[in-house]
């Protein structure tokens, strides 16, 4: 890679670890995964259920939430603090501040959720005393969820190099929330006719499919992912972030930032 | 070229390759996980929670619930499956969701009542939620009509299909055949004559293509049932005028049992078989009917016929 980008990504990573606020998400997830031990305890044997689908839900929303709130800052902030006119000074390329910040955000949700993961995988431990093989399962749930996480942070990117980050938040909690609703999108496109079947339909494409990555539910009731699924979830992942990310490369070439 | 520009030219021909190979990706992961948008699985089952976690948009998420009823029994229905497991949770989630959404009662007993393939054969479920639709919308006369049908179609409870039908004509601007409809119930009169009278209600008194339709083809299927049964009647009588099976439909008429040789609505003449039975031509033109079936036949999906303009 670019060493320029790869110096970019370190950057925003080691700026991302110093923020507080990921700190103490981190924290809370980790106290969740606790609270679901509890859960477990007052529950009648479904203990291992429980612990997989809270921790595992909790990694992802927590990840979406770091990956929203700070993927929104990171052009504008840069911009704020007259940070970027340094950066662009040197012979960094626009496009190469885009795709070094995004890989910098990635690498952060990496770090977490694998903080996270352990976590899961301890309060696993706590309650079933030892792994299963089935278990094994769950690291393709997590690895499902950091796909997720690529797309959320193109998305907040994307929304990040023209708009503001109040209103780029909202711009991708919105996406998150419709693109956990496309495949009913694409359930409402099909009992559409003419016209609006074709909007409908290029609707349901156009915005991302979080379901397919959301495979929480059958791992946790030890139910194998297939090696398709996890073929066409990691291809599409990768080429839809691959796709916001150049949407954002051409906004933020074109951008006045006099 | 400069640089600007081909970084432009790039980044542009990456977007489209990936939009494309993103939407390859999609159809193929849809065809991995078919039928996965309702899933077998109710994550919330409790109306109440629901309508908490609703924050007050119960109305936007009652029309979603609704919607998902739909997709489910069009899902199902178009599978040919026995099992409807998840409409009447869908259904009475939709209802609670949003008490006055009336089209969710009407349709959803229509689903819910019915035996398999044709519906989810849950005809308590069906009038569980038409009284619940009835405690809300007491206005309604539909919703009366439709609790009385239930109870004649799938129950053939006729007292409480006179009930239902009798409470529903005290209701301001109820359709006349109610009443009618009450006192036939009651009097348990010519089973055909009242399913047609059903029917035709139904049929006068919807705007909807698809209830049209349905009320259509089942009228279609009463007269192959009404013809089947006065063939029969013929045969019976020509064994005790004569001791002999008739060998044809055109002897009964010959013998003055039938004033002509019926045909079923396609056009075509029925069968007599050798030990007297009367059976339709195809059967499959008619889903509903009752009559003139070999015996084991099991009825396919309905295809419903338009009905004339």
């Amino acid at each position: 890679m670019n060493a320029r980008i790869v110096h970019i990504a370190a950057n925003t990573f080691r700026e991302a670890v110093r923020d507080r606020v990921l700190y103490n998400l981190i924290a809370f997830a980790l106290l969740l995964s606790g609270a679901a031990v509890f859960v477990g305890q007052i529950s009648i044997d479904i203990e291992k259920l429980v612990v997989i689908n809270l921790g595992l839900t909790a990694v992802s929303l927590f990840g979406v939430v770091i990956a929203i709130f700070i993927g929104i800052g990171l052009v504008s902030k840069e911009i704020e603090k007259r940070t970027l006119y340094t950066v662009l000074s040197r012979p960094v390329r626009r496009w190469e501040f885009i795709v070094g910040k995004f890989f910098g955000l990635a690498g952060t949700l990496v770090v977490n959720t694998f903080l996270m993961a352990i976590g899961v995988f301890a309060a696993l431990l706590y309650v079933s005393r030892h792994f299963h093989q089935p278990d094994a399962w769950i690291l393709v749930a997590l690895y499902f969820i950091v796909l997720q996480f690529l797309i959320i942070c193109s998305l907040a990117l994307l929304f990040s190099s023209f708009s503001s980050p109040l209103l780029s938040a909202v711009f991708a909690f919105a996406l998150f929330v419709i693109g956990s609703f496309a495949e009913d999108l694409r359930g409402f496109a099909g009992m559409a006719h003419g016209l609006s079947r074709w909007l409908a339909t290029a609707a349901a494409y156009l915005v991302p499919n979080f379901s397919a990555l959301n495979v929480i539910s059958s791992v946790a009731h030890e139910q194998p992912v297939a090696a398709h699924l996890i073929f066409y979830n990691t291809a599409y992942a990768l080429t839809y972030a691959a796709m916001v990310l150049c949407g954002a490369v051409l906004i933020f070439e074109r951008r006045n930032l006099k | 070229m400069n640089s600007r520009r081909s970084v432009t030219l790039v980044a542009t021909l990456l977007l489209v390759g990936c939009m494309l190979s993103s939407i390859v990706c999609l159809r193929r992961l849809d065809q991995l996980r078919t039928g996965a948008t309702l899933q077998e699985v109710l994550y919330i089952s409790s109306p109440q929670t629901l309508k908490r976690l609703s924050l007050g948009y119960e109305g936007l998420l009652a029309d979603i619930y609704w919607t998902r009823a739909v997709q489910y029994f069009g899902r199902k229905h178009y599978a040919d499956s026995d099992h409807y497991d998840l409409l009447a949770p869908l259904l009475e989630i939709t209802t609670a969701l949003d008490p006055h959404l009336v089209v969710a009662y009407q349709f959803g007993a229509n689903f819910l009542a019915p035996r398999p393939p044709s519906g989810g054969g849950m005809p308590d479920k069906a009038i569980e939620l038409m009284e619940f639709g009835i405690r809300n919308n007491p206005h309604d006369w539909n919703l009366y009509y439709q609790l009385g049908f239930i109870y004649y179609m799938e129950k053939k409870d006729y007292a409480n299909a006179a009930k239902a039908f009798e409470r529903g004509s005290q209701v301001p601007n109820a359709h006349p055949f109610l009443r009618i409809l009450a006192a036939q119930m009651a009097q348990h009169a010519g089973e055909l004559e009242t399913a047609r009278m059903l029917w035709v209600t139904t049929y006068q008194s919807t705007h909807d293509q698809q209830i049209r339709a349905n009320a259509y083809n089942h009228l279609l299927c009463l007269k192959v049932d009404e013809d089947v049964t006065s063939l029969q009647n013929a045969v019976t009588q020509y064994g005790q005028k004569t001791g002999n099976l008739p060998p044809s439909i055109s002897a009964m008429v010959a013998a003055g049992l039938l004033p002509g040789i019926p045909l079923d609505p396609d056009g075509h003449p029925y069968k007599l078989m050798p030990d007297g039975r009367i059976l339709v031509e195809s059967p499959e033109n008619f889903p509903f009917i009752e009559r003139g079936v070999p015996p084991g036949y099991k009825p396919p999906r309905p295809k419903f016929r338009p009905p004339p303009e």
